[in-house]
């Protein structure tokens, strides 16, 4: 593939922003549709000013639970697809369940959620857990079954033991998988806290999260205020995002191929 | 006086997969210590097979395999085996790929860096301790494998096609590299390689094996006195062999072709 020049990779998004909010403008106009359907960005901005200290407070609400949720399903995770890599038979027996789990829509699964952890933090991190968990182990348990054949048979040649095969062998060469399934729950850990605030609505002691900004301003008809809580939980995704990518890059820069320069 | 106990003794071996054809027929050798034994022969004769079998990864079928005086497995501690690309592991550095096999037996970590540097410096890799497999060239990681295989000083080393994948120049340096360092440690060797120049100029004893099933077809000893130097791949002799072992080769392939 032919290589981007580095600065390009700043104007194209820019560009391609710029007529985005261009065209938003235009429909606006075009349409006629009011400021509470389709506020401009600058609306949005305003509102998101205007209700800077209670967005602040939500948003940090939301991270906490999310942050809780997902660091219980990245070491759950782990620790699952371990069982899962290590036996055929636990494999054969638990991952049928752990796909009903997945299938299951959470919107169904919230509300008895809701019932049985009780409708504050433990249910929201709950949610969040649910929806994070399961790339993780489906990465993670890919990945410790995809080592190379022939490093396995370098381990075994050299009489290790399968407690040596899986620490030394398995667990790194699946480190990749294993920060890729990462990085996809955490692009859905925030999305499950906001989920389980919106389906809790403000029972948790008054402050709530942007869940439950979402349900206030949507009942109060604050469109514009609607978005800026939009725009709230895509930055709050994207320092989850930032986040593992910082993480990936401090584990495999050093050895693996995905880092690869081609200076030398 | 006594010949020496061979090293790997199989007798009357033969191999299949299951219910499947047989892969090796009626397999005879006896590695005498100090061999050399180069195993050549078509695509698909069980030649990776032969490696298989003494390293214990693949049982035999029917006959028997003596591997210095036990079982394949049970001989495992004292072979090694050199895989066709490299294997080091990615994650670890050169010279963590060279302590793998003792980190493995649960030697303390300051004996087993001594012992991986000391390694790596017989294969002259002493400046490049610290890069990972992938800041190395074919070669270097060829030399950082050869290096991991003789940390434990193995008695017999099983090598599959190692310099299958280099380029010729690179070929002939590691296979006059391999023979110093034979001088120095004194491992019988199983070589599989699909050049012929390449087994003679490192064997005393090359195979020549044939397909369908895998058998062995003819032996050529090549009496070459070790150590051996650059010089003897431009000697008639030397030439001389390689053309009898080429002859043989294509005798088989024409068997398998007809």
């Amino acid at each position: 593939m032919k290589k981007i020049p580095p600065l390009w990779l700043w104007v194209l998004p820019a560009v391609s922003g710029v007529l985005f909010v261009a065209l938003w403008y235009g429909v606006r106009a075009g349409s006629g549709l009011q400021s509470w359907i389709l506020p401009t960005p600058v609306e949005i901005f305003a509102a998101a000013w205007q209700e800077r200290a209670r967005l602040l407070t939500a948003a940090g609400n939301t991270a906490v639970g999310a942050l809780v949720g997902f660091l219980l399903a990245g070491t759950l995770g782990f620790a699952t697809s371990l069982l899962l890599g290590v036996s055929r038979s636990l494999r054969a027996g638990l991952y049928p369940w752990l796909l009903v789990l997945q299938m299951t829509p959470v919107i169904v699964l919230t509300p008895i959620i809701m019932l049985w952890a009780g409708p504050g933090l433990p249910g929201i991190v709950t949610v969040t857990w649910l929806i994070s968990f399961f790339p993780i182990v489906a990465n993670m348990t890919q990945g410790l079954l995809s080592t190379d054949m022939n490093h396995v048979a370098l381990f075994r040649m050299a009489n290790a033991s399968r407690l040596q095969e899986m620490l030394l062998l398995r667990v790194p060469s699946a480190m990749p998988y294993y920060l890729a399934g990462l990085r996809i729950a955490a692009t859905l850990a925030p999305i499950g806290a906001i989920f389980g605030e919106y389906m809790v609505g403000n029972s948790s002691g008054g402050t709530g999260g942007l869940g439950f900004l979402v349900y206030s301003y949507n009942t109060q008809i604050k469109i514009p205020a609607l978005f800026a809580t939009a725009l709230t939980s895509c930055l709050l995704g994207f320092i989850f995002v930032a986040a593992v990518s910082g993480l990936n890059r401090a584990v495999l820069h050093k050895w693996h191929d995905s880092f690869e320069r081609n200076d030398h | 006086m006594e010949p020496a106990a061979p090293i790997v003794k199989f007798t009357s071996l033969k191999k299949r997969y299951g219910t499947g054809p047989l892969i090796l027929d009626d397999i005879n050798l006896a590695a005498a210590p100090g061999d050399f034994i180069s195993l050549i022969g078509p695509s698909g004769c069980g030649k990776s097979t032969i490696l298989k079998l003494v390293s214990g990864l693949s049982p035999g079928s029917e006959g028997g395999l003596d591997v210095l005086g036990t079982t394949p497995k049970l001989a495992r501690d004292r072979q090694a085996f050199i895989f066709q690309d490299a294997t080091l592991l990615p994650w670890l550095t050169a010279q963590r790929n060279v302590e793998l096999p003792l980190r493995l037996r649960g030697m303390a970590a300051a004996a087993r860096a001594a012992k991986a540097q000391e390694m790596l410096a017989l294969v002259g890799l002493d400046a490049a301790r610290d890069y990972y497999p992938r800041q190395l060239s074919g070669g270097m990681k060829m030399r950082v494998s050869i290096a991991r295989a003789l940390t434990l000083s193995p008695q017999l080393l099983l090598l599959d096609e190692p310099f299958g994948a280099l380029d010729e120049m690179t070929r002939n340096r590691l296979n006059e590299e391999l023979l110093a360092l034979r001088e120095r440690s004194r491992f019988t060797a199983l070589f599989v390689t699909h050049s012929v120049s390449e087994a003679v100029f490192l064997s005393n004893r090359v195979l020549v094996m044939a397909a369908n099933p895998g058998r062995f077809q003819a032996e050529v000893k090549v009496e070459f006195p070790y150590p051996r130097t650059p010089a003897l791949r431009a000697r008639p002799e030397f030439q001389a062999k390689v053309n009898q072992v080429s002859q043989l080769l294509h005798q088989v392939e024409e068997v398998v072709s007809a």
